[in-house]
C-alpha cells in the first residue's frame, strides 16, 4: 500500500490514474537475466560440482579432488598451465609495447596515416582460423615464405612451428600480429584524449620529445594501458582457436594451453577432467587478473 | 632537417607495414588464383593462369554444397543473435543506468564475471542436452546472446547515462507508458551505440569458431569458420582450395570494415579513455 501511494505521488498532481508504474520497469532485466542465468551461470556453478566427479554426461561418480590432483601430476597438463601463463604474458606485453609505439607514430604528423591505421587494424576483424592457417603455411620450415625470405639474406630460418621450443612463441607472435591493431586504436583514443595544455606547459618548460613522452603521454595514457593489458591478458589466458588452427598443441604437448587441454579431454571423453580444466582456468584468471586490475587502477588514483 | 627525417620515418612505416600486414593477405589472394600444382609450392609468385573461378566452384560444391549451408547458417546465427543482443542489452542498460537499487552492485559484478570467466564447456553441453538445445542452431543463438550480453550492456549503460533524464520525465508527463518511454523515446536516441553494437558483435559471432565447434557439431550444421576446419584435412594438398575458402570467408568482415570502420573502432575503444 505504501509503495502504491509513493508511486502515485511521483505522478503529476491531479492525474486520474492513481497507480502509475515506474518508467524503469524491473522486468526489463528478465530476458537478459534468463538467458545469461541459464546458459552461463548455471553451467559455471555446475562446473564446480562436476569437476569433482568422474562423469559420462549421464551419470557422475563423486571422486573428490582426484581430477585436480591429476591436473597437477601429469607433466603434460602442468606444461599446459605454464604455457598458458607464458602465452598471456608474451602476447599482452608485446601488444602494450608495439601498440604504444604504433599509436605514437599514428598520432604524429606521419604521412599516409589513414592507410597505416587501416592496415594495422584490419587483421583484428579477420577470422582467427583463417589467419592461423595462413601463417602455418607462411611458417613452413623449408617451403614457407618467411624462411625462404630469410634464406635470401643467408639466414637459416628456424622451424617455427615444428621446433618444440619455439612453437608456442610462434603462435604468440601471430596472435600479436592479429591483435596489435586493437591495442593501437585503444592507445590512439587514450592519447588523443590528453588535453593539449599539458604539452603546452611542457613546451614552455623546455621539455624534449623524450621528456614529453615520459612525463606526459605515458602517465596520462595509463587508462588505455590498463585496458590493453586487461583485455589482452584475459584473451591470452583463454586462447584456443589460434593454437588449435596452427599446432593443435603440438609438437607433442609443447604448445598446449589449458583451453586446448580442455578440448582434448572433452574429445577423449574425460568430461570430469575437462571440467576440472575449466575450473583451473577460471581460478587462474581470478588470481592473476583481479590483482592486476586493482594494481593498474590504484596507480592511476595516485596521479 | 626534421621534415626530412619525418619523411623517412613515414616511408619506412609504409614499407614495413606493407611487408608485415599486406603480404599475408596478398599471399591468400594469389594462392586462391593458382592451380593445385603451383599452389603446392607455397611460393609468393604470380599465378600461371586464372583459376580463381574454378577454385570457387570446387570449394562451394564440395561435400554437397556445404559452403552454402554454412553461409546460410552463419547468416541466421549472426542476424538472430545480434538482434536479440541489441534489444535485451539496451533494456538492461536503460534500467541499470536509470534506477538505483541495491541489486545494481550484484548486476555489475555479474557483468564483470561474464567478461572474465571462461564458459564451462562440458556442463554447458550437459545443460543444452537437458533442455533439448544441443546441436541446434537456436541453441547456439542463445549461447551467443548469453556470452555477448556483458559487453553490449556496458556499451549501452555508458551511453544511456549521457542522455538527460528530463527526456523520460517529459515523455511521462505527456502520458507515455513505460514501454513507450523506452521504445519510442530512448531506443531511437541510442542509434549510434546500437550501430556500434551491431557491427562489433556481428564480426565476433561471424568469426566465432570455438562455440560452434563445441555446441553445434555435425556437417549439416557447419558454420563458415568450421568449413575451414573441416576442409583443412580434406584440402591438405590442395592449398589453392584452402586459400580460396579463406578468401571467401574474409569477404564479409572486409565489407564491414569498409563501411563501418569508424563504428568498430568507437566500440572497441569504449572505456579506454575513462578507464
Amino acid at each position: 500500500m505504501t509503495a502504491l501511494s509513493e508511486a502515485g505521488a511521483a505522478v503529476s498532481p491531479g492525474a486520474p490514474r492513481a497507480i502509475r508504474r515506474s518508467p524503469y520497469p524491473g522486468w526489463f532485466f528478465l530476458p537478459a537475466a534468463l538467458i545469461y542465468g541459464i546458459l552461463f551461470l548455471v553451467p559455471t556453478l555446475a562446473s564446480l560440482y562436476f569437476s569433482l566427479t568422474r562423469w559420462t554426461l549421464f551419470n557422475s561418480t563423486f571422486i573428490g579432488l582426484d581430477n585436480f590432483a591429476q591436473f597437477f601430476r601429469e607433466p603434460f597438463l602442468i606444461q599446459g598451465l605454464v604455457n598458458t601463463v607464458i602465452y598471456a604474458v608474451v602476447t599482452s606485453g608485446l601488444k602494450v609495447v608495439l601498440g604504444m609505439m604504433l599509436a605514437l607514430l599514428l598520432t604524429s604528423a606521419v604521412m599516409a596515416r589513414g592507410y597505416l591505421r587501416s592496415v594495422v587494424f584490419f587483421p583484428v576483424l579477420v577470422s582467427t582460423v583463417g589467419v592461423g592457417i595462413t601463417f602455418t603455411v607462411l611458417m613452413h620450415p623449408t617451403q614457407g615464405m618467411i624462411n625462404e625470405t630469410l634464406a635470401l639474406f643467408g639466414i637459416k630460418g628456424p622451424g617455427w612451428l615444428v621446433d618444440p621450443k619455439l612453437a608456442l612463441l610462434s603462435v604468440a607472435l601471430v596472435d600479436v600480429w592479429k591483435g596489435v591493431g586493437l591495442a593501437t586504436v585503444i592507445y590512439i583514443a587514450g592519447i588523443v584524449a590528453i588535453p593539449k595544455d599539458y604539452y603546452e606547459a611542457a613546451r614552455i618548460d623546455g621539455a624534449t620529445k623524450w621528456q614529453n613522452f615520459l612525463y606526459v603521454t605515458l602517465p596520462l595514457s595509463r587508462p588505455a594501458t590498463a585496458t590493453v593489458i586487461t583485455l589482452s591478458f584475459i584473451g591470452g589466458l583463454r586462447t584456443f582457436d589460434l593454437i588449435w588452427a596452427m599446432t593443435r598443441g603440438g609438437p607433442g604437448f609443447s604448445s598446449d594451453t589449458i583451453a586446448s587441454v580442455i578440448y582434448k579431454q572433452y574429445q577423449a571423453g574425460f568430461y570430469g577432467l575437462s571440467t576440472a580444466g575449466n575450473v583451473v582456468l577460471f581460478v587462474l584468471i581470478a588470481i592473476l587478473v583481479v590483482p592486476l586490475t586493482m594494481l593498474l587502477n590504484r596507480r592511476q588514483g595516485h596521479e | 632537417m626534421t621534415k626530412l627525417s619525418s619523411r623517412l620515418i613515414g616511408v619506412a612505416a609504409i614499407l614495413v607495414s606493407a611487408v608485415v600486414f599486406l603480404v599475408p593477405f596478398a599471399f591468400i589472394i594469389i594462392t586462391a588464383f593458382k592451380d593445385k600444382q603451383q599452389a603446392a609450392l607455397l611460393d609468393f609468385t604470380w599465378p600461371n593462369g586464372f583459376h580463381l573461378w574454378s577454385n570457387i566452384v570446387e570449394v562451394v560444391t564440395t561435400r554437397n554444397w556445404m559452403m552454402v549451408t554454412a553461409f546460410i547458417n552463419s547468416t541466421i546465427l549472426t542476424v538472430a543473435s545480434v538482434t536479440l543482443l541489441v534489444i535485451f542489452a539496451a533494456m538492461v542498460g536503460f534500467v541499470l543506468a536509470r534506477r538505483k537499487t541495491r541489486f545494481n552492485g550484484l548486476i555489475e559484478f555479474l557483468i564483470l564475471a561474464g567478461l572474465m570467466i571462461p564458459p564451462a564447456v562440458v556442463p554447458t553441453i550437459w545443460l543444452l542436452q537437458g533442455i533439448g538445445l544441443f546441436g541446434k542452431l537456436h541453441g547456439l543463438i542463445l549461447i551467443e546472446v548469453a556470452y555477448g550480453l556483458p559487453f553490449s550492456i556496458i556499451l549501452y549503460r555508458a551511453f544511456i547515462a549521457t542522455i538527460p533524464r528530463e527526456l523520460d520525465e517529459a515523455a511521462i508527463i505527456d502520458g507515455a507508458r513505460p514501454l513507450d518511454v523506452f521504445f519510442r523515446v530512448i531506443l531511437p536516441l541510442l542509434w549510434p551505440v546500437t550501430v556500434t553494437n551491431i557491427v562489433v558483435q556481428s564480426v565476433g559471432v561471424f568469426n566465432d569458431f570455438t562455440n560452434p565447434l563445441y555446441y553445434l557439431p555435425g556437417n549439416a550444421n557447419a558454420t563458415v569458420q568450421l568449413t575451414l576446419y573441416n576442409f583443412q584435412s580434406q584440402f591438405n594438398t590442395s592449398y589453392n582450395l584452402l586459400f580460396t575458402n579463406i578468401l571467401l570467408i574474409t569477404i564479409p568482415p572486409l565489407l564491414v570494415f569498409l563501411f563501418f570502420n569508424r563504428h568498430i573502432v568507437a566500440g572497441m575503444t569504449a572505456g579506454a579513455v575513462k578507464g
